[in-house]
């Protein structure tokens, strides 16, 4: 326990400050394309460490996660649309569906286990996607723009870039508290109980099933928060949102970043979106003293080739995600 | 037996053409260590599954002090005092020794919507997980994880958790299942102590330990109680030797 020098600490203390340091990088340089990027990477880190509550720690494999980013999106953007651009009123909205939904989709899918489970949450997550692309008021499958970000009576500016992505910073901190204190409450103990032995916890008296739901829905609010940040900071919500790829693509961060671990999700986030971006120039860049221009351009559209493999190997040969991996650092 | 602790009355459970439970009727008065034996695919998992709520008899009725349980899910039976140990070891194996059995007070200990507070640092689940690690001989694994722990140490676990719940009746499912027999006689010995404060069910194959313990011995064949008597009287009788060399069916039959 000798804190901050192991490894993992160090790399999650650096990751924290590079965070925190994003906005004076990009003051210095004048680069936006940065604040952007990492204003996304820190909205979807916090929808993965809502997953990773349900995922990482309850073992229920949610493959419909994506979904509560897209209702808490399109709270805020039906709300803008029909004038109510307060946030008091969009945010409250946003995580109240997101919870609501969650709990009636839980409600329904945690009394299956295993591949019946992944397919239920799959299914009603496609259902919400297509009630969002039948939504023709609100452009149906062609989205909504959100043409005014949230507005909090002045008290916070969220339309000024740094402002935004400081709050987006200091909601995903608050939210990896929040997960730090409830997986080692009571509670927390009954849903990681559950996820390693649900008949023992009935046979020891425990009515498993409250407690699963009940984090099923707190991890689903989270992410409509998250959905919130998310319309605010693009400015437009689509069904594609929801989809189910998008999902996976929170369950490979979990898992890459390391299922029931505190910052897991978060370096699984930033990996993956990173990779994303660094990956394509990256492959052109290799490949272009051997082919024209035009065609390496096209060979880098298929980074997801190097990214593939990169996520089978962790997952094949690091069962703790890059997480497991630095904390194997310490004791090796 | 108006004071039995716990009452079996006319239990029949089919599964296809096999008859599980075949009218069982069966009393344990407060205090006493009842044993139940009999051959492979006797039953007794079946009306284990029924006692515990894990299988639905088809009729009949199981009374806990007084209460009607026939219909109650798991966790209610548990909270009212019935507590269960597994044949096979059903641990949180990512879990500490102390972690599991904390967690089984913590069961007994009001609700568990609290969000907030750190449970591993709650004195009031980890001091009476600690007294009952060390019941069972376990104080010093305390803090090693379950995963790691022997095989025997598991087993010794496994009566931890269902103590820690402060039951008033426990069903044991073969606690001595694949045990060295130094083992054995070490959880003889742990039973033999908690018999003096706990009704016991036990189901077991160890007939030495079952001899050894028990106060009163059922023999469950094909599902059917053949016999229910004091040890002395079972070894005697002619029909639960025939039982267990082996009788074929129709001679079991019968015998009704």
């Amino acid at each position: 326990m000798n804190g901050l020098f192991a490894p993992r600490d160090l790399v999650v203390a650096g990751l924290l400050t590079f965070l925190a340091l994003v906005p004076v990088y990009v003051a210095l340089t004048g680069n936006a394309f940065l604040m952007t990027l990492f204003t996304r990477i820190v909205i979807l880190a916090m929808a993965a460490t809502s997953l990773n509550l349900i995922l990482g720690y309850g073992g229920m494999v949610s493959f419909g996660h994506a979904v509560y980013l897209g209702v808490g999106g399109y709270a805020v953007g039906i709300l803008a649309y029909e004038g109510a651009t307060s946030g008091f009123l969009q945010w409250p909205v946003a995580i109240g569906a997101s919870a609501l939904l969650a709990l009636i989709v839980g409600a329904l899918s945690l009394r299956t286990r295993g591949v019946y489970f992944i397919m239920i949450t799959l299914a009603f997550a496609q259902l919400v996607y297509y009630f969002g692309v039948g939504l023709d008021r609100y452009g149906a499958d062609d989205g909504l723009t959100v043409y005014r970000r949230s507005q909090f009576a002045g008290l916070i500016n969220l339309s000024n870039r740094t402002v935004f992505y400081y709050l987006c910073l200091a909601l995903l901190v608050g939210t990896i508290y929040l997960v730090w204190r409830l997986v080692n409450s009571r509670f927390g103990l009954v849903i990681q109980g559950a996820r390693s032995n649900d008949r023992r916890m009935q046979a020891i008296g425990f009515p498993t099933f409250r407690y699963r739901l009940t984090c099923f829905v707190i991890a689903g609010a989270i992410c409509g928060l998250a959905g919130a940040l998310l319309a605010n900071h693009t400015g437009f919500i689509s069904p594609a949102t929801m989809h189910w790829t998008r999902s996976g693509d929170l369950i490979v961060m979990v898992v890459l970043g390391g299922m029931a671990s505190l910052f897991g999700p978060l370096i699984g986030a930033v990996t993956l979106l990173v990779l994303e971006e660094l990956l394509p120039p990256l492959i052109r860049m290799l490949a272009s003293p051997f082919m024209e221009q035009s065609m390496a351009a096209r060979v880098a559209e298929y980074w997801q080739i190097i990214l593939g493999p990169l996520f089978l190997l962790v997952v094949l040969y690091a069962r703790g995600g890059i997480n497991g991996m630095l904390e194997s650092v310490r004791r090796g | 037996m108006a004071d039995a602790l716990l009452a079996i009355e006319g239990l029949t459970k089919r599964f296809g053409g096999v008859v599980a439970s075949d009218d069982i009727t069966l009393m344990v008065p407060a205090g006493e260590l009842h044993a139940i034996i009999g051959p492979n695919g006797a039953g007794k998992t079946t009306l284990i599954g029924e006692l515990t709520g894990e299988v639905a008899p088809d009729s009949g009725r199981i009374s806990f002090a007084g209460d009607d349980i026939t219909a109650l899910p798991i966790h209610r039976r548990s909270q009212l005092g019935l507590a269960r140990s597994f044949q096979i070891t059903s641990l949180f194996p990512d879990f500490t020794a102390l972690d599991n059995v904390a967690l089984a007070v913590q069961a007994h200990s009001g609700h568990s919507f609290h969000f907030w507070h750190d449970a591993r640092r709650e004195a009031t689940l980890r001091e009476p997980a600690r007294a009952v690690l060390a019941q069972v001989g376990l104080a010093e694994r305390a803090d090693v994880l379950v995963a790691r722990l022997s095989h025997g140490e598991h087993r010794q676990l496994e009566i931890a958790m269902a103590l820690a719940t402060c039951p008033r009746m426990l069903l044991l499912d073969e606690p001595m299942a694949g045990m060295s027999p130094d083992e054995s006689a070490r959880m003889v010995e742990t039973l033999r102590a908690l018999k003096r404060e706990l009704t016991i069910l036990l189901i077991e194959h160890d007939m030495e330990a079952v001899f050894a313990l028990a106060d009163r011995i059922t023999v469950l064949v094909y599902g059917r109680v053949i016999a229910s008597d004091k040890p002395a009287a079972i070894r005697a009788n002619a029909e639960v030797r025939k039982a267990y060399l082996g009788a074929p069916d129709e001679q079991v039959g019968a015998r009704q």
